[in-house]
C-alpha cells in the first residue's frame, strides 16, 4: 500500500534483490494484485465513495441539516437535485449519505490507526523479548480476548460520553488484540533470522532493531489484517450510532441513517435502503480488497 | 460413546481439563466485574444528571440512598458482598426494582432468542455447508458460498431492517415486532436475523472442513474398502468435519448476544439486550454492571462448554 519502497528489501533469505534493477517482492505482489480483478474494482469503488464523502458535504448545494420544507419526507427526486429523497425533516439525503460516509470512514480508519500502532509495538515487543515478560504481557491479551469487547465499548462510550475522538479511542483500544497476536508470532521467527543478529551484533539499540528490521519484515499479514479490521470498526461504529450510543445530531453516520430509516421503514423505505447499501458495498469492497492482498501477499496459501 | 478402560481415563482428563479451565474463568470474571465497577464509578456525570434542575439537596439524599457518597472501596466491597448472594443491587433508574428482578424478567427472552437462532445456524449452517461440499463447484455450491459470504459480510442491524421491510411489511407474512410471549409468528424474524451471521459463518467452515476431510487418507481407505458412500459421509468424512465447527461455536454465541442487543432493540423484544441498552441510555449504572456480568458469565460459560465438547471429540486437543 503506501510506501512500498521503503520496504522494498524485504530480508528473505539473502537473495541478492537490490543490485540487480530486478523486480523486488513488492513489485511482485503490486503485479499479483492488480490481475485480482475484484479487488482492483474495489478499490476502485472505494475510491469514488472517498471523493464523494469527500467533497460532497463541502460543495453539495444542500447542506445536510438544511430543512427543505417543500419536500418533507420526500422519495427520491430529480427535482431539487433531491436525487436520494429527503428525511423525516426534510434533510437532504444526499448530503446526508455521504456526510455518514465521511464520519463512517474516517472512524473506520482512525480507530484502524489506533488498534494498529498499539498492537503492533505491543505484539513486537513482547515477542522481542520473549521470556517470562513476553509471557505475561501475551496473557494479558488472552484475558482481554475473552472481555465480551462490544459490551466494553458501550460503557466506555457510556462513561466518556459521545465525544467523537473518545468514540474512536474506545473501539482502537480493544480492537488491537489479535495484530498484537500475528505480529508477535512474525517477531518470533524474525528475531531469529540472520540479519537481525547481525544488527545485534553491529550494537544497535532495540528501539532500533524493532522499528528498522523486526516491524517492517512482519508487516504483510499485518495490512491483509488492517484491511478487514477497517470494515469491522465500521461495523461497531454503525452498531454504536444504531443504538443511539455513537454520532449524536446533528452530525451523522451510516449506522444512524440506518437507524432512523429503521424508524421510517413503513413510510419511507428509501431512509433505510440507501445508506444500507452503501454501507454494504463498503464492507465488501474491504473484504475483496483484504482477499487480493492475502493473494498477492502471501502466494503459498493461494493454491489452497 | 467411550465405556472402556482407556475410554475412562479419557474422561477423567477431560474432566481435569474443565477444572483448569474453570479455575482461569473465575479471575477472568473477576477481572471484568472490577473494570466495570471502577470505570462506571469513575464516570463524570451520574445518573440523576439526566433531570434538569434538580434540587441539590435532592441529588445529596439519593445518592446516600444509593450509597454512592461513600469511599469508592467501600462501595466496591459492599457491591462484591452483595454479589455473593445473588444480589445485583437496586436499579438506579426504574424505582422500586432491583437488577437481578429487571435481568430475572429480561433472561428467559433473551435465551429463548439465542438458543434458538444458535441452534437455527447450526442446522441450516451444517447443512447448507455439507451440500456445497458434496455438490462442490455446482450452482449449488456457488449459491450458498454466495449467500454466505453475504451474510458474514452484513450485521445484523442492516439486515433486520431490511427482512422486516420485506417479509414484514411488503409482503406482510410476519409481525414486525412485539414478543407476545415466544409466538411462533412473532419469533421467526428476530431469530432469522439473528441467525444469518451464524449460519454463513458455519456454512463456510462446515464446507471447507468437508473438502479437507473429504481428502483424506482414512476416507480414500474407506473407498477403498468399498464402504457404501452414504456411510463413509456419516462415518468417516462428518466426524472430522465437525471440529473447526464445534470451534467456532464460541465466537458464534458471543456473536448472538451482542447482535441480541440490536434484534431486541429492532423488534422491541423485552430482553436483557433492550434492558442494557436502555440502562447505557439512562446511565443506569447498576442494570448495565449487573447485565455486562451475566453477558461475560455466559459467555465465559458458554465457551467452557464448548472446549470441553471438543476435548471429547477431539482426542488430539486433550490437555497434557
Amino acid at each position: 500500500m503506501s510506501g512500498p519502497a521503503a520496504m522494498g528489501y524485504r530480508g528473505g533469505d539473502g537473495d541478492a534483490v537490490g543490485e540487480l534493477q530486478g523486480r523486488s517482492l513488492w513489485n511482485d505482489a503490486v503485479a499479483r494484485f492488480r490481475r485480482h480483478r475484484a479487488a482492483m474494482a474495489s478499490l476502485w469503488v472505494l475510491g469514488v465513495i472517498t471523493v464523494l464523502a469527500v467533497l460532497v458535504p463541502e460543495f453539495w448545494p444542500n447542506s445536510l441539516d438544511e430543512v427543505n420544507w417543500d419536500y418533507i419526507q420526500s422519495p427520491p427526486t430529480t427535482e431539487n437535485l433531491l436525487w436520494f429523497g429527503t428525511d423525516v425533516n426534510g434533510r437532504d439525503m444526499f448530503s446526508r449519505t455521504f456526510y455518514g460516509a465521511r464520519i463512517s470512514l474516517t472512524i473506520g480508519v482512525l480507530t484502524t490507526l489506533v488498534a494498529l500502532i498499539v498492537g503492533v509495538l505491543y505484539g513486537a515487543i513482547a515477542g522481542y523479548r520473549g521470556g517470562p515478560a513476553g509471557d505475561i504481557m501475551m496473557r494479558v491479551v488472552d484475558v482481554l480476548y475473552s472481555l465480551p469487547t462490544l459490551f466494553f465499548i458501550i460503557i466506555l462510550v457510556t462513561i466518556f460520553g459521545n465525544n467523537f475522538l473518545l468514540i474512536f479511542i474506545c473501539i482502537g483500544a480493544v480492537e488491537w488484540l489479535t495484530l498484537a497476536r500475528i505480529v508477535r508470532g512474525q517477531t518470533l521467527s524474525i528475531k531469529e533470522k540472520e540479519y537481525v543478529e547481525s544488527a545485534r551484533a553491529a550494537g544497535l539499540s532495540t528501539p532500533t532493531i524493532l522499528l528498522k528490521y523486526i516491524i517492517p519484515n512482519a508487516i504483510g499479514p499485518v495490512i491483509v489484517y488492517v484491511t478487514l479490521l477497517i470494515p469491522i470498526n465500521i461495523i461497531v461504529e454503525s452498531y454504536l450510532s444504531f443504538l443511539g450510543l455513537g454520532v449524536q445530531e446533528p452530525f451523522t453516520s451510516w449506522g444512524r441513517l440506518i437507524s432512523q430509516g429503521a424508524n421510517e421503514i413503513g413510510t419511507a423505505p428509501w431512509l433505510l435502503v440507501i445508506p444500507a447499501a452503501f454501507l454494504v458495498v463498503t464492507l465488501f469492497c474491504f473484504n475483496f480488497i483484504g482477499d487480493g492482498l492475502r493473494d498477492s501477499l502471501d502466494p503459498k496459501e493461494h493454491t489452497r | 460413546m467411550q465405556d472402556n478402560g482407556a475410554g475412562g481415563r479419557a474422561d477423567k482428563k477431560v474432566l481435569n481439563y474443565a477444572l483448569r479451565r474453570l479455575l482461569v474463568a473465575i479471575p477472568t470474571l473477576f477481572v471484568i466485574i472490577t473494570a466495570s465497577f471502577f470505570l462506571m464509578r469513575v464516570a463524570p456525570g451520574g445518573p440523576f444528571d439526566l433531570v434538569p434542575d434538580l434540587d441539590p439537596l435532592l441529588i445529596e439524599n439519593l445518592r446516600k440512598a444509593y450509597d454512592l457518597d461513600k469511599p469508592l472501596f467501600e462501595q466496591y466491597a459492599n457491591y462484591l458482598g452483595r454479589l455473593a448472594q445473588g444480589d445485583l443491587g437496586p436499579s438506579l433508574v426504574y424505582r422500586d426494582r432491583n437488577v437481578a428482578e429487571l435481568i430475572a424478567e429480561g433472561l428467559p427472552v433473551s435465551a429463548q432468542l439465542g438458543l434458538t437462532a444458535i441452534a437455527v445456524g447450526l442446522f441450516f449452517g451444517m447443512l447448507s455447508g455439507i451440500v456445497a461440499a458434496l455438490r462442490k463447484n455446482t450452482a449449488a455450491d456457488f449459491t450458498v458460498m454466495a449467500i454466505a459470504m453475504t451474510g458474514v459480510a452484513i450485521p445484523t442491524f442492516v439486515t433486520a431492517p431490511l427482512l422486516t421491510l420485506f417479509f414484514g411489511l411488503y409482503l406482510g407474512w410476519l409481525p414486525i415486532s412485539g414478543w407476545n410471549g415466544g409466538q411462533f409468528t412473532h419469533i421467526v424474524l428476530p431469530v432469522c436475523a439473528l441467525a444469518l451471521p451464524s449460519i454463513a459463518g458455519i456454512a463456510r467452515i462446515t464446507r471447507g472442513s468437508m473438502l479437507e476431510s473429504l481428502s483424506a487418507q482414512h476416507v480414500r481407505t474407506a473407498r477403498a474398502k468399498g464402504l457404501p458412500e452414504s456411510k463413509i459421509i456419516i462415518r468417516h468424512v462428518l466426524r472430522p468435519a465437525c471440529m473447526p465447527v464445534v470451534s467456532y461455536l464460541g465466537p458464534a454465541i458471543a456473536g448472538a448476544m451482542t447482535g441480541s442487543v440490536v434484534i431486541e432493540t429492532i423488534f422491541g423484544l423485552p430482553g436483557i439486550g433492550r434492558a442494557f441498552v436502555e440502562g447505557a441510555l439512562n446511565r443506569d449504572y447498576s442494570l448495565i454492571l449487573g447485565i455486562v456480568i451475566v453477558y461475560a458469565s455466559l459467555i465465559i460459560l458458554l465457551n467452557l462448554l464448548a472446549d470441553i465438547i471438543y476435548g471429547y471429540l477431539d482426542p488430539r486437543v486433550r490437555p497434557r
